[in-house]
């Protein structure tokens, strides 16, 4: 069974792929190997240092979906104010996109443009 | 049995659907019953590829002496139903059959505490009859009847779970949508039924001519299928479906709307592939909508908390490579160079994605589905450090995740690198969009990732635990499949893909009604 996958500009083999995945994952294993051999796991150690403040609870410290990508988004406002305001959620706008779009398909298929 | 092979393709589901209401005292025996019967039709699916690829396309004539009996003597037009089975056809079948089963198993479980599931197994076979019809039939106004088959069930399997407000409402939408749309596919029927007499696809295909009648019909044909495959700025009711139907249902009621993209194909190349002027136009047009909607349906994706609402973005987004791949195929379809150059390699990439994606799609909108089950919400910002919890579930999403960003070796990438490689060849700007499109989605499924897998394990999750068995039944099938997808691309494309794409260039092996005409 051939891996080789003939494109029009090359070729895609996932086989070294593969093999390229499980040499990174030996090097990963043998430089933690070389890690800290005095890491306890179940014990002091593990707690995050807060210069002698108390731990929040996990909530609190939590990282919400809302705050990921905020910059991204924050910087993209306008094109996001643009999008949000046409996906309104009502049937009848659905139905008006359908039909503008359709009546510009059709114009361009018959020749208008 | 092979020759009866089409018919009982869509006989079985609808027998299924009809036995199903009889098991409504038992609601352990109706959701078997639809494996088996969803089962079964996965092995009719494969048999009746295995025959189209042997042995070339399949005719069946409902009614006749003998199904193969396309002319009957002194006639010189079919008059009869028939089904013309090519490998696109076939394709699409095997997509709709085994998502079909692989969304029953994973209803065993996740709707168990649901009432009326008699109805919700009978709409499931319902669809998966309406899919199977609208992918092997080859008469027009046989397509609108199953397109409307399936719109229906489809919108009762969306608000099935009535109780909640927003499922009752976005079923209703779907309703509206599906028929509105069916209604300008009937009207385009009726225009080219009227010009040529005649109903069957080749026929038709064979005497278009082209006139400004013919363009309009097309425009309708076109614009319908694309708002019912969801192409921007036509998308608006995915969301609203995909996020409320139950998790069960989304692998078929994805093949469904692939099947009404299945339709643009068939419309777009074989009952207008003659067009030769005016083809590329139709071409450029499928390329631009699949730009527009693999961008902006990935970039909504971005900025969404709910869970299923991101995944159903993502959705629209994919369907965007399929409308570049097939759009720059048919934008070169009769410039025999370019598209032995890259037309037929681009539209392998997006035929090939239409399976891709429907694996890891359902796969993903499966994890999402899980999640609901074990936390009780699809709101991102209250999830959180379900790794530990739920570890198959997390698994599964990461080869889903991994798959739908297009990175190697899972089976997004090989389809996406054709499209990349191909739309370079007919403009850079094309493969620009497509590959910013998927660092976008990887950026999406990152933040996913994050909020609800990673992250300090939450009090409020301490006594859940992963999701019964057949859901994880299902989501390994198709996490299995995403890896074997991506480790051998092609022999997927030998054996079905390229098939499937040969099929649509071809389309005079088509118009020869089995070669009898």
């Amino acid at each position: 069974m051939s891996f080789t996958l003939t494109t029009p500009s090359g070729f895609w083999n996932p086989l070294f792929w593969v093999i390229f995945l499980a040499l990174f994952g030996l090097i990963s294993y043998l430089i933690y190997l070389r890690g800290n051999p005095s890491y306890k796991k179940e014990s002091d150690q593990v707690k995050p240092y807060l210069s002698g403040n108390i731990e929040p609870t996990k909530e609190k410290v939590q990282v919400k979906a809302g705050d990921i990508y905020w910059g991204f988004i924050e910087a993209l406002k306008g094109y996001y104010k643009v999008l949000e305001a046409i996906h309104t959620g009502d049937i009848r706008d659905y139905i008006l996109w359908y039909l503008g779009v359709g009546a510009i398909i059709t114009f361009i298929l018959i020749g208008g443009v | 049995m092979i020759e009866h092979l089409p018919a009982l393709m869509v006989a079985l589901p609808l027998f299924g659907a009809f036995i199903a209401p009889l098991f409504k005292k038992h609601h352990e025996g109706v959701s078997i019953w639809a494996i088996f019967v969803t089962g079964i039709s996965v092995v009719l699916s494969l048999l009746l590829t295995k025959e189209v690829v042997t042995n070339g396309i399949i005719m069946y004539v409902f009614g006749a002496d003998k199904p193969t009996l396309v002319l009957p003597s002194g006639y010189a037009v079919p008059i009869r139903i028939m089904f013309e089975v090519d490998a696109m056809g076939a394709f699409m079948a095997i997509s709709a059959t085994l998502m079909s089963f692989i969304g029953a198993i994973y209803s065993y479980s996740h709707v168990k505490k649901d009432t009326g599931l008699e109805k919700y197994y009978a709409l499931l076979m319902l669809l998966e009859a309406g899919i199977l019809g609208m992918v092997l039939t080859g008469d027009l106004f046989n397509l609108f009847v199953f397109l409307e088959i399936a719109g229906i069930a489809g919108s009762a399997l969306v608000g099935f779970r009535n109780y909640r407000g927003e499922a009752s409402e976005a079923g209703i939408k779907y309703l509206i949508v599906s028929a509105v749309a069916s209604l300008m596919v009937l009207f385009a029927v009726s225009i080219l039924y009227g010009q040529y007499g005649n109903l069957n696809l080749a026929y038709i295909a064979k005497n278009v001519s082209f006139n400004m009648v013919d363009m309009i019909a097309l425009g309708l044909l076109f614009t319908s299928f694309a708002m019912k495959c969801g192409a921007v700025p036509m998308h608006y009711w995915v969301p609203d479906a995909y996020t409320e139907v139950p998790a069960g249902i989304n692998p078929p009621l994805l093949v469904a709307t692939y099947a009404s993209l299945y339709a643009l194909f068939r419309v777009s190349f074989t009952l207008f592939a003659n067009v030769v002027i005016d083809l590329a136009r139709v071409g450029w047009i499928m390329s631009i909508l699949g730009v527009l909607t693999m961008f902006i349906g990935v970039t909504m994706a971005l900025i969404q908390k709910d869970v299923k609402r991101l995944m159903s973005h993502h959705a629209i987004s994919q369907t965007g490579y399929m409308l570049l791949g097939v759009g720059v195929g048919l934008t070169v379809l009769h410039d025999p160079s370019k598209l032995a150059e890259f037309g037929r390699d681009a539209m392998a990439g997006g035929v090939f994605h239409i399976i891709n994606n429907i694996i890891y799609k359902s796969l993903l909108l499966m994890t999402a589905g899980a999640l609901f089950y074990v936390t009780g919400t699809r709101n991102l910002n209250e999830m959180g450090g379900l790794a530990r919890k739920m570890p198959i579930t997390t698994i599964s999403f990461m080869v889903g995740a991994a798959a739908i960003s297009g990175l190697p070796p899972f089976n997004g990438f090989a389809s996406k690198f054709l499209i990349y490689e191909t739309s370079y060849r007919l403009n850079p700007l094309l493969t620009v969009f497509a590959m910013v499109t998927s660092v976008l989605t990887l950026a999406s499924f990152v933040k996913v990732f994050a909020s609800a897998f990673l992250g300090p394990p939450l009090e409020k999750f301490e006594n859940k635990r992963e999701v019964p068995k057949p859901m994880i039944v299902a989501m390994l099938i198709l996490a299995a499949l995403c890896i074997l997808f991506g480790l051998f691309p092609n022999v997927v494309l030998d054996k079905l893909v390229y098939p499937a794409v040969d099929a649509l260039i071809n389309f005079a092996q088509y118009h020869s009604w089995g070669g009898l005409a």
